[in-house]
């Protein structure tokens, strides 16, 4: 078990699962958004909502696709390239995974079958049961895994014997002290980041002048519910923060780059943090705001990455970087809610174009911060694998570094092509707007004389060409 | 060993050994279909034969999320040998099921330049397969361990013998899709299905088979499993059950029964699962880890047992609606694409 095979199994880890969290990130949000849609339709008749849906339908159907095969890849590479963890933290994380399976994998999986294929099959309103379902479905998901990974960082509810977690508390295992903000987070970034692709492609087709309706209802419900959550993501990032502070200083330390714990923190706007001479070079700050933050005092303590033996801390740079670009970009989606929801309430936020323009545009941003945040965690919590039980150096599997080095290789050839392919197949389906969506469905009869299914089908087929 | 610590394993085992089967059988015929999809050129049929199974295969694969996931919770450390054990093909076996998982969407996004999907779910699908029977065959063989963990080489899953399993398991998937599309389609398409399948029959017996007779010859314990008294005349059923649904299947073929054949296949591969449980039982990891040694903290067990057991139910409940609301014969053009 040499380092090399350690070190590229964590490379191969983090590729595949940063990887994986791009389309939960976006189909989490999107179930949902698609869920509402058709609930308004059902309960409006307005047609121009069906089409909406069966639109992003596609969209969801091709990105539902590549996070479900992303994903079965993590749930096997515990054991393939961490199989200390199943052995020391495996009787308190199985169980969580299990019930993740249980309880929403089966379920977005089974419904998602009746919600892509079942437009002319079965009753509009068993229809759109079955996409609230999948929506249900992906948050039951995120509500477990991200239990698992809470427990990970901020470990309650067991006890140690000979070097292996045992559970003693379910409740406080779930239900650990960083899971609540973690979670609230994490959502909150799944509905920011769809929201906010739902308004860039409301704002490109209003630039072209094309499917006019359906693009005011996207740049209305987009715009509406990013000037809701990316504020309320501040507060919520701000309390996470809070939050860490108390049970992984070290994690705080990195993120702020503050090596020197015995004088106030200074917020620092930029800087190249150096570990071999702990200190920051080129450093912008403002003085004592990151105790103020952190402390609600302006000359207030916090612990700096001196007070932690070298081996205990986690990589710099990392960290502080990813951390300044998450937030960053927290704050341009503040701005963007709140000049869009100006622009709204004097009634121009379909004519604006220099603010159409940059939103048509700002379509990855919510991807870019999801990963930033997800790497400042993850990073943030090394050199441990779960905080103070398990370090990761000591989980690796005995297998070959040449061996790992290879599938390794193959994960980037594969995921590249399908990751683009992905990507462009999707920017075709955008460019070919709701049009080709619109089929008319028949009220209410389960399975209709399949001449009529065939005919739905074609024309939906010639709309996709 | 008192109450719990005894039983719970014992019940664990049969919940895995449940979802296993269950994945073999239902992705069993949606892999079967990929592997038959260089034997059937023309887009139509293509078609058709995705769309027989295009609702159905990402429930159908989340029994492998069960099993691998269920491994880890019931039996961490079987899980933490294994997967080391057989890192190679468990990571392509995984690579090939992306490909041929996005092929499923990105085939008629992609039309008319589906070609390089036809060919990644073609591909994916027969990779899956026979990764997935070379892991069988090397689980058969033995996973060499020494202090608790993998201590093997990186290329030990390759022998003879796994070979074999593996063609053994793209077979026996490509006889399951066969006699699904006999079920599911018509015209055409469903000819095709019911030659295919009689070709197919006769390669999956003479495998199970060679299976049979490899293991006992070669590994002593297995031997004696079966061939003492009074296990042989106990067992004797299995074998003769085994030939019993062979020859429904054929009969179904010749016949041109729709629904048969394809029960009778799943029969044969259940039938398979049972000699292999009967063979190694209760080793988890043979032949070192029985169930016993391997499994996870009682606590851990139940707690993960009382959500399988309220949850199973209603997750086979839904299956079998989904199942309902897609019956009947797939025709030419149907999908929502
Ligand atoms: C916050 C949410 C979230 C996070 C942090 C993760 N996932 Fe995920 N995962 C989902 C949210 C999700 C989802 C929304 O439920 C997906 C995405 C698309 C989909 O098909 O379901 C999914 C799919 C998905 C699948 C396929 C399920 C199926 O067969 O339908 C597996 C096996 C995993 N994930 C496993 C993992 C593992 C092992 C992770 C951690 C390392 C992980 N996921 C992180
Ligand atoms: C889904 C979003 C996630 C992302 C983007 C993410 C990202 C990362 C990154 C970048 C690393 C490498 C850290 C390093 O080596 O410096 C890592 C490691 C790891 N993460 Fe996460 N993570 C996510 C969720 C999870 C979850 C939910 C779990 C477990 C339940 C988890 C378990 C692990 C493990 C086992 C490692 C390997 C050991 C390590 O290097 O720490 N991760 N992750
Ligand atoms: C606007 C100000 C924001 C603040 C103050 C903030 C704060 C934080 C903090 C402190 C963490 C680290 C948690 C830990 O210690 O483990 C974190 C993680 C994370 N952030 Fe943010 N965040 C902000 C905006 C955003 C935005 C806009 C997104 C995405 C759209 C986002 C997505 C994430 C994700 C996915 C994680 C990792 C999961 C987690 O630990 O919650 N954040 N954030």
């Amino acid at each position: 078990m040499d380092f090399d095979a350690t070190f590229l199994a964590r490379i191969q880890f983090a590729f595949t699962v940063s990887f994986h969290i791009i389309f939960p990130s976006f189909t989490i949000g999107l179930a949902a958004f698609i869920a509402t849609l058709l609930v308004r339709w059902r309960m409006t008749g307005q047609e121009h909502l069906h089409r909406l849906a069966r639109f992003w339908t596609k969209i969801f159907a091709v990105s539902f696709a590549m996070g479900v095969v992303s994903g079965i890849v993590l749930s096997y590479e515990f054991g393939t390239n961490w199989s200390g963890f199943s052995r020391v933290v495996g009787n308190v994380l199985g169980p969580l995974l299990g019930y993740e399976v249980l309880t929403a994998f089966f379920l977005e999986a089974s419904f998602l079958g009746i919600m892509l294929f079942g437009w002319n099959r079965v009753p509009p309103g068993l229809h759109v049961t079955s996409a609230v379902l999948v929506a249900i479905g992906t948050s039951l998901s995120a509500f477990w895994i991200l239990a698992a990974n809470s427990w990970m960082h901020t470990p309650a509810g067991h006890e140690i014997r000979d070097g292996i977690a045992y559970p003693v508390s379910w409740l406080e295992i779930i239900f650990n002290p960083s899971f609540p903000y973690r979670f609230a987070h994490m959502f909150t970034a799944a509905f920011l980041t769809t929201s906010l692709v739902v308004a860039a492609v409301g704002a490109r087709y209003l630039l072209k002048g094309r499917f006019l309706e359906e693009a005011k209802t996207m740049l209305r419900m987009g715009i509406g519910m990013v000037a809701l959550l990316a504020p309320l993501q501040l507060f919520i990032g701000d309390q996470h923060g809070l939050n860490t502070l108390e049970h992984q200083p070290a994690k705080v330390a990195a993120m702020e780059a503050h090596w020197d714990g015995s004088k106030p923190a200074d917020l620092v706007l930029f800087a190249w943090p150096s570990e071999t001479e702990e200190r920051n070079l080129f450093e912008i700050s403002i003085p004592n705001i990151a105790s103020l933050i952190l402390t609600h005092q302006l000359d207030g303590r916090i612990q700096g990455l001196k007070d932690f033996a070298p081996e205990d801390r986690p990589p710099v740079k990392p960290v502080f970087f990813a951390f300044r670009v998450m937030v960053g970009l927290g704050l341009l989606m503040i701005a963007a809610g709140l000049v869009g929801a100006f622009l709204w309430w004097r009634g121009r936020l379909f004519e604006t174009r220099w603010f159409l323009y940059p939103l048509s545009l700002s379509w990855p941003a919510g991807f870019i911060a999801i990963l930033a945040g997800w790497w400042v965690t993850e990073t943030g919590r090394q050199p441990w694998l779960a905080h103070g039980i398990l370090r990761t150096a000591d989980a690796a599997s005995p297998v070959s570094a040449g061996a790992v080095l290879t599938t390794l290789i193959l994960f980037v050839i594969v995921y590249s092509v399908v990751f683009s392919m992905g990507v462009y197949y999707i920017n075709r389906l955008i460019e070919k707007g709701p049009i080709g969506a619109a089929v008319k469905t028949s009220e209410g009869v389960p399975s209709r004389p399949l001449s009529a299914a065939e005919e739905a089908a074609h024309e939906a087929i010639e709309g996709t060409r | 060993m008192e109450g719990l610590a005894y039983w719970l394993p014992l019940i664990w085992v049969v919940v895995l050994g449940v979802a296993v089967a269950l994945y073999v059988v239902l992705d069993g015929f949606d892999l079967g279909i990929g592997i038959l999809f260089p034997a059937s050129p023309e887009e139509a049929h293509r078609d058709q034969m995705m769309n027989s199974v295009a609702p159905f295969w990402d429930g159908n694969e989340t029994w492998l999320v069960l099993g691998g996931g269920g491994l880890l919770v019931a039996f961490p450390l079987a899980y933490s040998i294994i997967m080391p054990a057989v890192y190679l093909p468990v990571l392509i076996m995984l690579l090939a099921l992306v490909f041929r998982g996005v092929a499923f969407e990105f085939r008629w996004v992609a039309k008319p330049h589906h070609q390089m999907w036809d060919l990644a779910f073609a591909g994916g699908s027969i990779t899956a397969a026979f990764t997935q029977g070379i892991i069988l065959g090397h689980l058969l063989e033995g996973i060499t361990v020494g202090d608790n963990a993998f201590a093997g080489g990186t290329f030990d899953w390759l022998s003879p013998f796994s070979l074999l399993t593996g063609i053994a398991v793209v077979a026996g998937y490509a006889l399951l899709g066969a006699t699904w599309l006999v079920m599911k389609t018509d015209g055409a398409v469903q000819e095709k299905a019911r030659r295919q399948a009689k070709l197919l029959l006769p390669v999956v017996l003479a495998a199970l088979a060679i299976v049979s007779l490899w293991t006992p010859l070669a590994i002593p314990r297995i031997f004696e499993r079966w061939f003492t008294m009074p296990n042989f005349l106990l067992l004797a059923p299995v074998p003769l059950l085994t030939a019993y649904a062979a020859w429904r299947c054929w009969s179904g073929l010749q016949k041109e029964h729709e629904t048969a054949p394809f029960v009778a296949t799943i029969a044969l591969f259940l039938l398979g699962f049972l000699g292999l449980a009967v063979s190694n039982l209760p080793y988890i990891v043979p032949p070192t880890l029985d169930v016993w040694q391997a499994a996870a903290h009682p606590s851990s067990q139940l707690f993960m047992l009382v959500g399988v057991l309220i949850l199973l139910p209603i997750i086979l409940a839904y299956t079998v609606f989904v199942y309902y609301t897609f019956r009947g014969k797939v025709r030419h053009g149907e999908g929502y694409h």
